[in-house]
């Protein structure tokens, strides 16, 4: 046996036989749990989506309760590169499902995504997704109610990819969310914290002049200052992660991202 | 071989993997800021390391000793995308943070350490148990180091608020320090002290002695 065991065959045998086994117990755990994972990562987000726009009610965490409140939502897509909101027939033209439309995935994609300049650039984001998915949560008269936008942005580690969500007059904030990132646990990472994120609750995006006006200040923000409506406290310890937070506010707020899309929304234009 | 429980019971504390052999120091400072974290981390290693040992040790008679450490890593690769493929699916939330650190436990030294040392060696019931022990002995370092760490980084254990933050309108200030990877070091550090202090015949001898001041006396 010992002898054997060592035999030139026998190493082929045992090689091809375990990476066989192998490849056979990985793939088929993979295939059968790839439902299970896209649906909790579908879910995720929209469960992510609720919070931002402050639906989302605690202790709701089986898919299905979050789908129903979902379904609240329109979704509308984006063309950022024409800064306009594209209506349905567009939207299949050009042969995206909205509703599982990946917006991460299509910014690699050199075709329907560009690469940023240095100066373009404020969060760090390298190449943005030319197309992008608003959602519309509209009240009882028709109106909008509140608007919910995809951001992301470079923090001290990791890319933050969350959600902003603001009120009717497009200005006020209700609610930001962060569903994925990697800053450091405690400091950075407290962009997650509920507390922090509530103290965005009414903040103003937009100063008198249209531009972003809103800032991420170090320590806390005074009250009393004029300027107080634009300004969220600092992370204690994550200066680098709220200037993060601050630049991808001002990116995908901004000119270049869905300012003036939300200008037009606004204006009752679409 | 020992007897079940010592097998099972002896990496716990005689011989443990952290404390003794300090091995799988890195997954100890990356995943114990949180208890929880920390937790599925444990479980996560102890499933790995039981069944890598099982079916390792179930093969360890044919396995040719020229390819035996890629056999093993094959093994231990393929357990450990199993594991992060079930947390994914099972709990989202956790796999999130976790998942690159479930998939460093395919270079964690415990569990190629004990492949190595004791599947290959030994038959695949004790084996599992070997597997086993060694996952209780990581676990319990790794929840003494988390315990600490958000206790007084966070003043929380699984979440549960135990000392009201400042931020929050309590009393606590938290301890920076305590989040940060390296706290991990002083903590790993303080039990291996403790252990030992406890444990006395686990001091190791020191490799080298200081001599006697020669250089003088010659002088003079």
């Amino acid at each position: 046996m010992a002898k054997n065991k060592d035999s030139m065959s026998n190493i082929l045998v045992v090689a091809l036989s375990v990476c066989f086994a192998c490849s056979i117990v990985v793939s088929a755990t993979a295939v059968l749990l790839k439902p299970q994972r896209i649906a909790n990562k579908d879910a995720d987000r929209n469960k992510n989506i609720l919070q931002a726009a402050g639906l989302y009610k605690p202790g709701v965490t089986r898919g299905s309760d979050i789908d129903e409140l979902f379904a609240s939502f329109t979704l509308r897509m984006v063309d950022l590169q024409e800064k306009r909101v594209l209506d349905d027939a567009e939207v299949e033209q050009l042969g995206f499902d909205i509703s599982r439309y990946d917006q991460r995935k299509a910014s690699k994609n050199p075709d329907i995504s560009k690469d940023l300049s240095t100066a373009e650039d404020i969060a760090s984001i390298s190449r943005r997704a030319r197309y992008s998915v608003v959602y519309l949560l509209h009240d009882d008269a028709g109106q909008v109610d509140k608007v919910v936008v995809p951001v992301h942005g470079y923090g001290l580690w990791s890319i933050m990819y969350g959600f902003v969500s603001l009120q009717g007059d497009f200005n006020t904030v209700s609610g930001i969310t962060f569903y994925e990132q990697g800053e450091t646990a405690g400091l950075g990472g407290e962009v997650v914290n509920p507390v922090w994120r509530g103290s965005w609750v009414g903040k103003r995006i937009y100063g008198g002049d249209g531009d972003v006006a809103l800032t991420v200040v170090k320590g806390r923000v005074d009250p009393t200052n004029t300027n107080a409506v634009h300004q969220i406290d600092g992370l204690s310890g994550a200066t680098l992660t709220s200037r993060g937070v601050e630049n991808l506010v001002g990116y995908w707020l901004g000119d270049e991202g869905f300012g003036p899309v939300l200008n037009q929304l606004q204006s009752g234009a679409i | 071989m020992g007897s079940v429980k010592e097998t099972l019971f002896n990496p716990v504390f005689n011989d443990n993997p952290i404390g003794l052999q300090i091995l799988g120091i890195c997954s100890a400072l990356a995943v114990t800021s949180k208890m929880s974290v920390a937790l599925v981390m444990c479980l996560a290693l102890t499933f790995v390391c039981a069944f890598s040992n099982l079916f390792i040790s179930i093969i360890r008679n044919q396995i040719p000793s020229s390819i035996r450490i890629i056999v093993q890593m094959t093994i231990i690769a393929s357990l450990v995308i199993i594991v992060d493929q079930i947390i994914a699916a099972a709990a989202y939330d956790m796999s999130k943070q976790l998942t690159v650190f479930v998939g460093l436990i395919i270079t964690n030294c415990i569990v190629m350490g004990r492949a190595e040392a004791f599947a290959m060696q030994n038959p695949p019931g004790t084996s599992f148990l070997d597997g086993i022990g060694n996952g209780l002995g990581y676990s319990i370092v790794l929840m003494l180091v988390a315990f600490f760490r958000e206790l007084f980084g966070s003043g929380s254990l699984f979440g549960f608020q135990v000392m009201p933050l400042v931020t929050d309108g309590g009393w606590y200030n938290p301890m920076g320090m305590m989040l940060l990877p390296p706290s991990a070091f002083f903590i790993i550090g303080l039990l291996i002290w403790a252990l030992r202090a406890w444990k006395t015949e686990q001091v190791e001898e020191p490799e080298y002695e200081i001599g006697g001041h020669t250089a003088l006396s010659r002088t003079a």
